[in-house]
This record gives structure tokens, C-alpha cells and sequence, in this order.
């Protein structure tokens, strides 16, 4: 069984239909690209994934499970968990913090555990922060781990929502644009980043790039999106050598 | 790993002593006879009002979410403990055990309330929470000028338009008398008792702020749509927020309302919970322990004025309003707070090594 299969989803907005018949199959242990020209409707298929969006059309199954028209929250619990192309931290909490946010639902202790310091607070708080270091350490933040996550420069931030996102043990990660301005270096730092966490972390990975070198270099498999449309699927090489693709790319 | 529990623990620790000093201070100036009368007098509204203030900085600066109906939830606390203390200061004659149950009534009656408001609108985004709790305080506070309540041996009597319609038995007693109010509460309010209320208030917020319902609190409030996509239940932490709040408001109208014998509902009108308000954004947003700061400067410095002579009282609203502009421009303006914590750092020797190091709670 598939992880993810999204079938025939479609959203309007007003008059424009931002995206339309879409289709998409996701396995287990995949890293999957999303790619298409600005405007193509990729973020779209992400707010509707993850319950931002509802859609007006089709359905999102994963894992067997009819997860369509869901609040985001619960789209969470059930096992996706996301970043944003505009970078979504949370500014005034610490790095470290930031990512035992994203541990709120898998380890807990009750509101007044919490108000009267019972043993739990302290044995939960203590895992809590080792879980978040480990989970820090692979994006190399966990020295960053008292600052200000507003404070980091700008490549740190994605890793950060990166972590944040993982902490939530999800089974499919969504990341939009992770490489977004960074430099070609920090770009190859990521890609190995991103090997390295679907493997060790057992996630699926579906991320949306305009980073050539970052999607040949590490997705197994590409759908290209035009007009809110799915233009060609495939395996990563033989989507990017299709001529309509490098059509839409580079204009008539 | 321990050395990172440290900041916001150190932060609350400085605050329990700087309250343990101040305490302590005031009782020997109390107990050495050199303490006004007037100040005497304020010490219980004192503690009223940064308990309250310091429990509104929690929805407006931990949740980020503006209340305008803090003396709502204080007036409700201060009626319902006092209608429990007068009905009982004959079968409960001890204060010390009457007293801490009418100030969980309070709280308890208060929280019911906010939640109840809370549930529709901290469902809603955008500014809905202003609007109706600046409605509801102003609802309460009318709503108990109206109503008459006495008891007999029959049980409880209300209305909404007279004594008399209570029709009580000759062996009644009247509890509220409209806009009267309600009297015989007995005095059980101290500036000790005050001052304990106070520090476990302190205590709690603290240690809401720094646990996982806190964090998971201002994860919401920094960004709300990251906050869902990591599975937070946005309207289940608002509500804890928004609940925990109103509850230590109706503590402090509990405190309040046993400090006077006769307690009238218009004191909790408009100007109180902008009052409080003022407190909370003068102390500055998302720090505790300036709320509390905040609140028994501002609430001291217009008595003393009022009692400096004659010239200064003429003048007393007007230097309150400047000594008001003055803190806003203090606490408000990043560059010349900069100044001052610089100058600070400097003095104690501390270079910026922490300079991004996180603030608790701010
Ligand atoms: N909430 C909305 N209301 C109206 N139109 C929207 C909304 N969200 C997206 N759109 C429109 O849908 C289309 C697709 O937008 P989307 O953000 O999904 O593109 P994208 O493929 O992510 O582009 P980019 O590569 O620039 O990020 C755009 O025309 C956009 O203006
Ligand atoms: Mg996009």
C-alpha cells in the first residue's frame, strides 16, 4: 500500500482554479519531488495536504486512511508534518524550544503537573530536551540550542523548521523550498541532511524546489506541476530530459 | 543539559526574592510605626492588583491575545466569596479556613465564566476577544448593580428589581442590595494573606510559562498556523490560557472583596480593566514580574499625591500622566531601554556574552 495517494484533488479560488485533477502516488521510504514553474499551484498542493486548504475536489489517503478535509492539527497527529516557504517559526521561543514545541503531543504531562513541579515535570522536561538536542544535532544547531530561533541566520532557520517538523514524528515529511537562499555550499550541506534524516528517522520525504542540483542530486521521483495541472511524473531523470517539461521550464 | 532549565528559573527565583524583600521591608516599617496610614491602606489593594495585573499579562502577553474585561472576572470573584463569606461567618468562624475556600469560590466562578465566553470566542481570529470581554465586563458589572439577592430559612431569594420583591421571611437577611451592593463581608483580607496569595499567584504563572502547556501557549501565540502544523490543539491551549487568567482575577476580587465591608459593583467598571491593562503594558508585555512592579507603583504614586499638599493634589492627574508617558517611553523604546541595560551590563562587569540568549517569557 502506498503512504500517500492523493487522488484527483482540485481548489478554487474564487474564478482561478489554482489546482486541478491532481494525482500523485508516494511509497514508503521515497523521496519525492514536486516541481514547477512560480505559480504552478505547489504550495497549494501542500496547504491542501495538510489541512490548510480544503479542497473543493478529490480526496488525500494515507496509509489506507481518508485524511481529506481534516484540520491541521489532526493531519498532524495522523503523520504529516511540514515547513514553510515562508519560514513559520516560532520567533520568540529558543531553538531548543522550538523543537520541544514540536514534541507537545508525544511526550506529556497534565497542565497542573506542570503548575505543582511533580516528579513527571522534571523526568518528562529532561527527556524532552535530549530528544530535541538529537534531533537538533543532524542540522548541526544543537550549539545554537539557547538562542532566540529569530536570531539565527537565515539557512539555519529552514534547518530549524526542518527539526521542529521532525519532532512530531511524522511518516511523511513535506518540505517546501529547503533550500531557498542558500548558498551553493550550504545547498550540498542539506542534501545530505535530507539523506541523511529519511534514513535515519524512516520518514518519506516530499519536497517542492526550484534548485535543479538539489532535485536531480537526491529525489528518486519528480511530478511536474503547470497551471494547477500535473504536467509529467516519473523517475527524476527521465521527467527532467521530457521536452515538455524543460518546455515549461524555459517558455515557449 | 542542566545549565539550560536556568535562565527562566533563575528569572522567577529573582522575582520570589525581590517580593520576600519587599515584604519583608514593609513589615518593619509597619511594626517600627513608620508607615503612613495611607499606605497602610494599600497594602491589600496592592496585592489585589498585581495579582491581577500579573495574571492578564498571561492572556496578553504569554497567549497574545487582548482581554478587556479583567475587572469582570474580578467583580464576579469578589461577589461569589462574599456571599459565601457571609453566609457562612457564623458556621465558619475561623478565618483561616473560611477564607481560602471563599477565594477558590472566586476563582472558580470566575474561570466557569471565562471559559464559558471563551469557548465561542477564542474559536474566532482577530481581535473578537477585546470586543466581547470589554462587553461582558461591562454586562457584569451592571447586571450585579441590578440584583438584589437574601437569604432566609427558606433558602436563596433573588431579583432583578427590588428588595421587596425578594418577599423574605421576617428572619432574612439581605445579601446584595442592588447597587448597594453587598456589606457584612467580613475583613478577613490581610496584607500577609495578601502577600502569600500573591507568591503562590507568582508561582503558578511562572510555572505554567515554563512547562509544555506554556511553551505549547506561545508557540500559538508566535505563529499560529506553525503552531497546528505541529499538531497543537490552538483553542484547547487558548482556553487553559484564557481560564488560568480569569481564575487568579477572581482570587484578586476575592482579596478585594473582603477588604472593605461594604463593596459596591460599579468599582468594577471600564476604567478598572483598562487600569489593570495599563499595568500589564507599562510592566511590559510578557514580564510577570514587572505587572506586579508596575502595579503597586502606579496604584501607590496617585495616593501619595493626593496626600503630598495641596499643590501637588491639584495637580495630582496631571503628574500622572506624565510619570505614565515617562514609563511607556522607558519601556517601549528598544533604543533607550538599550541604553540602560547596557549601561547596566557594563556596570556588573558582564560583557555580551548572553546578549541573544533567550528571554523568558518575553
Ligand atoms: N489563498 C489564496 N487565495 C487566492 N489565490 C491563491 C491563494 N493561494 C494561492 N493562490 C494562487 O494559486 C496559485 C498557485 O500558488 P502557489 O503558491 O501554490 O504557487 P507555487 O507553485 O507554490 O509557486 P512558487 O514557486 O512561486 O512558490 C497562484 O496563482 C496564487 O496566486
Ligand atoms: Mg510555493
Amino acid at each position: 500500500m502506498a503512504l500517500l495517494e492523493v487522488k484527483k484533488l482540485g481548489i478554487s479560488f474564487g474564478g482561478l482554479r489554482a489546482v486541478d485533477d491532481f494525482s500523485m502516488t508516494i511509497e514508503k521510504g521515497e523521496l519525492y519531488g514536486l516541481i514547477g514553474p512560480n505559480g504552478a499551484g505547489k504550495t497549494t498542493i501542500f496547504n491542501m495536504l495538510t489541512g490548510v486548504y480544503k479542497p473543493t475536489d478529490g480526496s488525500i489517503w494515507l496509509d489506507g486512511k481518508n485524511i481529506t478535509g481534516k484540520s491541521t492539527t489532526e493531519i498532524n497527529k495522523s503523520g504529516i508534518a511540514r515547513t514553510f516557504q515562508n519560514i513559520r517559526l516560532f520567533s520568540k521561543l529558543s531553538v531548543l524550544d522550538n523543537v520541544k514545541a514540536g514534541l507537545t503531543n508525544r511526550y506529556t504531562y497534565s497542565t497542573a503537573t506542570g503548575i505543582f513541579r511533580l516528579p513527571k515535570f522534571f523526568r518528562t522536561e529532561r527527556e524532552m530536551t535530549e530528544k530535541a538536542i538529537e534531533l537538533l544535532k543532524p542540522f548541526e544547531l544543537d550549539g545554537d540550542a539557547d538562542l532566540l530561533a529569530s536570531n539565527l541566520p537565515y539557512g539555519k532557520q529552514r534547518k530549524l523548521e526542518i527539526a521542529r517538523a521532525l519532532a512530531t514524528g511524522p511518516k511523511l515529511l513535506l518540505l517546501d523550498e529547503p533550500a531557498a537562499g542558500m548558498n551553493p555550499r550550504e545547498t550540498a550541506g542539506l542534501m545530505n541532511t535530507i539523506l541523511t534524516v529519511r534514513d535515519d528517522f524512516g520518514v518519506t520525504v516530499l519536497l517542492i524546489e526550484h534548485d535543479m542540483s538539489l532535485v536531480s542530486g537526491i529525489c528518486e521521483k519528480l511530478s511536474v506541476l503547470n497551471f494547477g495541472q500535473l504536467l509529467c511524473e516519473g523517475k527524476t531523470g527521465d521527467v527532467l530530459r521530457n521536452p515538455e517539461v524543460i518546455k515549461a521550464y524555459l517558455g515557449e | 543539559m542542566k545549565h539550560r532549565i536556568k535562565p527562566a528559573t533563575r528569572k522567577s527565583f529573582i522575582t520570589y526574592a525581590i517580593m520576600i524583600a519587599a515584604f519583608i521591608f514593609v513589615e518593619i516599617l509597619v511594626s517600627t510605626g513608620n508607615a503612613s496610614n495611607m499606605f497602610q491602606g494599600l497594602l491589600v489593594p496592592f496585592c489585589v492588583y498585581s495579582i491581577s495585573a500579573a495574571a492578564l499579562n498571561l492572556t496578553v502577553g504569554i497567549l497574545g491575545e487582548l482581554s478587556l474585561g479583567q475587572a469582570g472576572f474580578m467583580c464576579i470573584g469578589a461577589y461569589s466569596s462574599a456571599i459565601f463569606s457571609v453566609c457562612t461567618k457564623d458556621t465558619i468562624t475561623q478565618a483561616w479556613i473560611r477564607f481560602p475556600i471563599a477565594m477558590l469560590i472566586g476563582g472558580i466562578f470566575a474561570a466557569l465564566f471565562g471559559v464559558l465566553i471563551g469557548i465561542p470566542v477564542l474559536r474566532l481570529r482577530g481581535d473578537y476577544l477585546a470586543i466581547v470581554t470589554l462587553a461582558f465586563g461591562e454586562i457584569i458589572k451592571n447586571v450585579f448593580a441590578a440584583l438584589y439577592v437574601g437569604y432566609d430559612s427558606n433558602g436563596l431569594h433573588f431579583s432583578l428589581t427590588s428588595q421587596g420583591d425578594l418577599n423574605l421571611a421576617p428572619d432574612g437577611k439581605m445579601l446584595i442590595n442592588g447597587a448597594l451592593g453587598i456589606s457584612g463581608t467580613p475583613k478577613d483580607s490581610t496584607f500577609v494573606i495578601g502577600f502569600i496569595v500573591l507568591m503562590i499567584s507568582l508561582v503558578i504563572l511562572y510555572n505554567f510559562t515554563n512547562s509544555r502547556t506554556g511553551r505549547a501557549v506561545m508557540s500559538v501565540r508566535d505563529n499560529r498556523i506553525a503552531a497546528e502544523s505541529i499538531g497543537l490543539n490552538i483553542t484547547k491551549y487558548k482556553l487553559i490560557t484564557f481560564g488560568l487568567t480569569a481564575f487568579l482575577g477572581g482570587v484578586a476580587g476575592a482579596l478585594f472583596s473582603h477588604n472593605l465591608s461594604a463593596l459596591q459593583a460599579s468599582k468594577f467598571d471600564y476604567n478598572l480593566s483598562i487600569l489593570i491593562l495599563v499595568f500589564v503594558v507599562l510592566g511590559g508585555i510578557g514580564n510577570i514580574r514587572g505587572s506586579v512592579i508596575a502595579a503597586i507603583v502606579l496604584t501607590y504614586i496617585p495616593e501619595a499625591l493626593r496626600k503630598a499638599g495641596s499643590n501637588l493634589t491639584n495637580y495630582r492627574m496631571l503628574i500622572y500622566s506624565i510619570i505614565l508617558i515617562i514609563m511607556m517611553i522607558f519601556t517601549s523604546n528598544a533604543k533607550i531601554r538599550g541604553f540602560f541595560t547596557a549601561s547596566f551590563m557594563r556596570l556588573k562587569g558582564i560583557v555580551f556574552k548572553n546578549k541573544s540568549a533567550v528571554k523568558e517569557g518575553e
